[in-house]
């Protein structure tokens, strides 16, 4: 199929990757399109939203009780969920053994050979925190997204992330098609959280796609194992979604080969911003602490 | 074309230029430092060959120019398949995909006494057959299901020893563990090898980690009744790195034990786990394959103060001077004795080399070998009146050069890890009358119209070490050299060379 659009979400452990993944794919269906979402994460949790369930058969897990993934259909490990949307997990191994990363590399060949993507208008790839290494880079290599979008927010880890995935972007984007899609701000309530989001997306040579502002909401949705969207429709959080869906979906094509910044570069950022302090500030805040104690 | 050919050039330095041109200048920059020719010296000649030369002028042990052929294996090759692999009462897993554990099934001819898996397993091949499931989730499991179906179904194993493949490193299995759980259980020596296939330049690494792992795994563990029980003798000794080609340690030890000693163990050909675990109650350790095993030698002189010394019993002139040098370790009962036992074989000797000789004398012989053999079996070919125009390790260290200068004259060629295409155009240039090296190189040099002999196989022969051994050797380089195929190997409608005619 020459139109199948291919994403992925990109960004730090614990940003909201699944969440916000779940969320805008939700509110993506509204525009008639059929998905495909493909967890790459051994914890095997970016489709719980969608399914209403704590957790699903792995194409990992299935593969290893049937003896080898050829032993596997799609079936058994394509599950259903709200509005149609479908959902592959690829699970992995307990942490600590094995290799994580070849299991999503096997989990993708078997879900592209076996007819995965055909008849689905997205596929929507949910990668765990960090490139750790060749494996999970899986989704930006060639044939695979088209577009990256990088969840993060104004903390100072959150910004390293995005910067180090854009180098991953960089790295496969002249080899394959890969592009970075844009940022998606999920607002943690920092200070110039907004500004300082714009500021890293324009020195990437990106822009700031959506800025998703904090609700409650989204955490009482989690708690019933349901999106936003389903949970509560008409709400407000609803609507953030929805806008962030439909740019999304203008997207198309409009991705850009990023410029990772350095080390420097990204620090000096941050300082202007004042999240982080000069060299100078540290010691004279250091020595007014001590100062005040005696 | 065939054999009744003239010899090449003489100027070795000329030919290593010449063979290099063909190479980029980076690699033949880098190519440069493992060829040479063996130098003039001030050393005094060795006592036994009267030879002195300087063959440690070049690089190696170092890692391998990508993209040319070597010859060379990995660190698992050399665990498994050489150190620990003849160890004939343990059970060798190849950890890992199978393809590793298959094509090094019973490669090296390790000889060994006993029922074929009943309480002896060398021939057998034994492997975890990982699948992409064991990768991703990871081994261990699958690892200690297969030691215990080896406990149940072998049950007169006396241990077993894990081989890594490469993933297991890649991975991060904790193959330590499992061996020490299943030790708990079954009560038998485990042994984990971390040698995977990726580590090191050449399978010298593996010799290496399989020494430590007999450290570590065996010596540093309590000791067997069997141990306990063990009165030592005064006239104890271990044959270190015989690993039996052919029956090699058998022709060996009846020399040492005819003048008297008692071979407690011999490493690792037909050993049985006792031998190893006995060993650091030995006087004397004799280390025939110094590159394989001087390691482990080295460790027990400094733990256990066993002296260790290297000898050879390739041709009748060196297994007298070693066995000498054998005796001077002991009292003058073993002394007479060695004298005894070179008289006794002296008959033997005189007809071999009366009978061979004349046939033989003069040939010229080109060798590349492993990390030994380059330099040990030349005096088997002295013994013949044969010559060396060159000789090569796979993964000598700097070490081993040192040691070939006792053993060929200045002006032989040496060529280190050498590629694939640099033998064939030194042999093709030098066209000596007998090449000694591996099955890859055995059907060009035929196919040249050169004869060959495997050196590491022995050809299917053997054993090539000790009196009886030299027999064998003498006849079978005959056989190699003097085969009247050689005469047949030109078409007859084909006129022959002017040089074979001047002849």
């Amino acid at each position: 199929m020459s139109d199948l659009r291919q994403i992925a979400f990109y960004g730090k452990g614990g940003i909201g990757k699944s969440t916000t993944s779940q969320n805008t794919l939700a509110a993506l269906v509204e525009l008639d399109q059929k998905i495909l979402i493909v967890g790459c994460d051994p914890k095997a949790d970016s489709t719980r939203l969608i399914l209403n369930s704590k957790a699903q058969d792995t194409v990992l897990h299935m593969a290893a009780e049937m003896g080898s993934v050829e032993d596997l259909e799609l079936e058994d490990v394509l599950k259903v969920g709200f509005k149609d949307i479908k959902c592959v997990e690829s699970g992995g191994p307990e942490p600590g053994v094995g290799c994580a990363g070849r299991g999503v590399i096997t989990a993708i060949n078997f879900l592209e050979e076996n007819g995965a993507y055909d008849d689905v208008d997205y596929v929507s790839y949910d990668v765990l925190g960090d490139v750790v290494c060749g494996g999970f880079a899986m989704p930006i290599r060639e044939n695979k997204a088209q577009e990256i979008y990088i969840v993060m927010s104004g903390e100072m880890m959150a910004l390293y992330a995005a910067n180090n995935i854009s180098k991953g972007i960089l790295k496969y984007a002249n080899s394959g098609g890969v592009r970075l899609g844009g940022l998606i701000c999920n607002e943690r309530q920092t200070d110039k959280e907004l500004e300082l989001a714009e500021a890293l997306a324009a020195r990437l040579g990106s822009k700031l796609i959506h800025f998703v502002p904090r609700d409650n909401i989204v955490q009482h949705a989690e708690l019933r194992r349901q999106t936003v969207l389903q949970y509560a429709p008409e709400s407000q959080q609803a609507q953030e979604y929805r806008s962030l869906a439909n740019k999304i979906h203008n997207n198309s094509g409009k991705g850009v080969i990023p410029s990772p910044i350095t080390m420097e570069e990204l620090e000096e950022m941050l300082m202007e911003f004042g999240i982080m302090q000069s060299e100078e500030e540290r010691l004279a805040a250091i020595a007014a602490s001590e100062a005040q104690a005696s | 074309m065939a054999k009744d050919h003239v010899g090449g050039s003489e100027d070795y330095e000329a030919l290593i230029e010449e063979v290099l041109a063909a190479y980029p200048a980076k690699s033949a920059k880098r190519r440069a430092k493992h060829l040479t020719v063996a130098k003039a010296t001030d050393e005094e000649p060795d006592a036994t060959t009267g030879i002195a030369s300087k063959c440690d002028t070049q690089k190696s042990n170092i890692k391998s120019v990508p993209g040319v052929m070597t010859i060379r294996g990995c660190a698992y090759a050399g665990s498994k398949g050489v150190v620990w692999g003849p160890v004939k009462d343990m059970v060798h897993i190849s950890h890992g995909p199978v393809g590793c554990g298959q094509y090094s099934w019973s490669q090296r001819r390790n000889y060994y006494i006993g029922k074929t898996g009943v309480d002896s397993f060398v021939t057998m091949q034994f492997t975890t057959d990982f699948q992409e499931k064991d990768i991703v989730f990871g081994g261990d499991k699958k690892l200690a299901k297969t030691i215990d179906e080896i406990e149940e179904l072998f049950p007169l194993n006396n241990g077993v020893t894990i081989q890594s493949e490469c993933p297991i490193g890649l991975i991060g299995d904790d193959i330590e563990a499992v061996a020490k759980q299943k030790n708990k259980e079954h009560g038998k020596t485990m042994v984990p090898v971390r040698c995977e296939g990726f580590r090191g330049v050449s399978q010298s690494l593996g010799h290496h980690i399989a020494n430590d792992a007999v450290r570590d795994w065996v010596f540093d563990k309590e000791d067997s009744d069997a141990v306990k029980a063990y009165e030592p003798g005064q006239y104890d000794v271990n044959v270190i790195g015989d690993y039996n080609i052919g029956g090699d340690a058998w022709a060996s030890r009846i020399l040492l034990e005819e003048m008297g000693l008692n071979v407690v163990g011999n490493w690792s050909g037909d050993a049985t786990l006792a031998e190893i675990e006995r060993a650091p109650k030995a006087k004397l350790n004799l280390i025939h394959c110094y590159r394989s095993m001087n390691y482990i030698c080295r460790h027990m002189e400094e733990k256990y103060g066993i002296e260790w010394m290297e000898y050879n019993f390739f041709g009748p002139s060196q297994i007298a001077a070693s066995l000498r040098a054998i005796a001077a370790k002991f009292d003058e009962t073993i002394q007479e004795k060695c004298e005894a036992v070179i008289a006794k074989y002296q008959p033997l000797v005189d007809e071999v080399i009366a009978k061979y000789r004349p046939r033989l004398e003069g040939k010229s012989v080109m060798l590349y070998v492993g990390g030994l053999r380059p330099r040990h079996v030349v005096t088997a070919y002295d013994d013949l009146g044969m010559v060396i125009a060159g000789t090569g390790y796979e993964f000598g260290h700097g070490d081993d050069y040192k040691r070939t200068g006792h053993y060929v004259k200045e002006g032989t060629l040496i060529y280190d890890d050498v590629t694939g295409y640099e033998l064939e155009k030194f042999i093709e240039k030098i066209r000596p009358d007998l090449v000694g090296s591996g099955i890859k190189e055995k059907y060009p040099v035929q196919k040249m119209g050169i004869p060959f002999r495997q050196m590491h196989s022995w050809d299917y022969s053997g054993p090539y070490h000790g009196y009886d051994g030299f027999a064998i050797f003498a006849r079978d380089m005959d056989m190699a050299i003097n085969n009247p195929v050689w005469g047949l190997y030109d078409a007859p409608w084909k006129s022959a060379p002017e040089a074979i005619a001047a002849e």
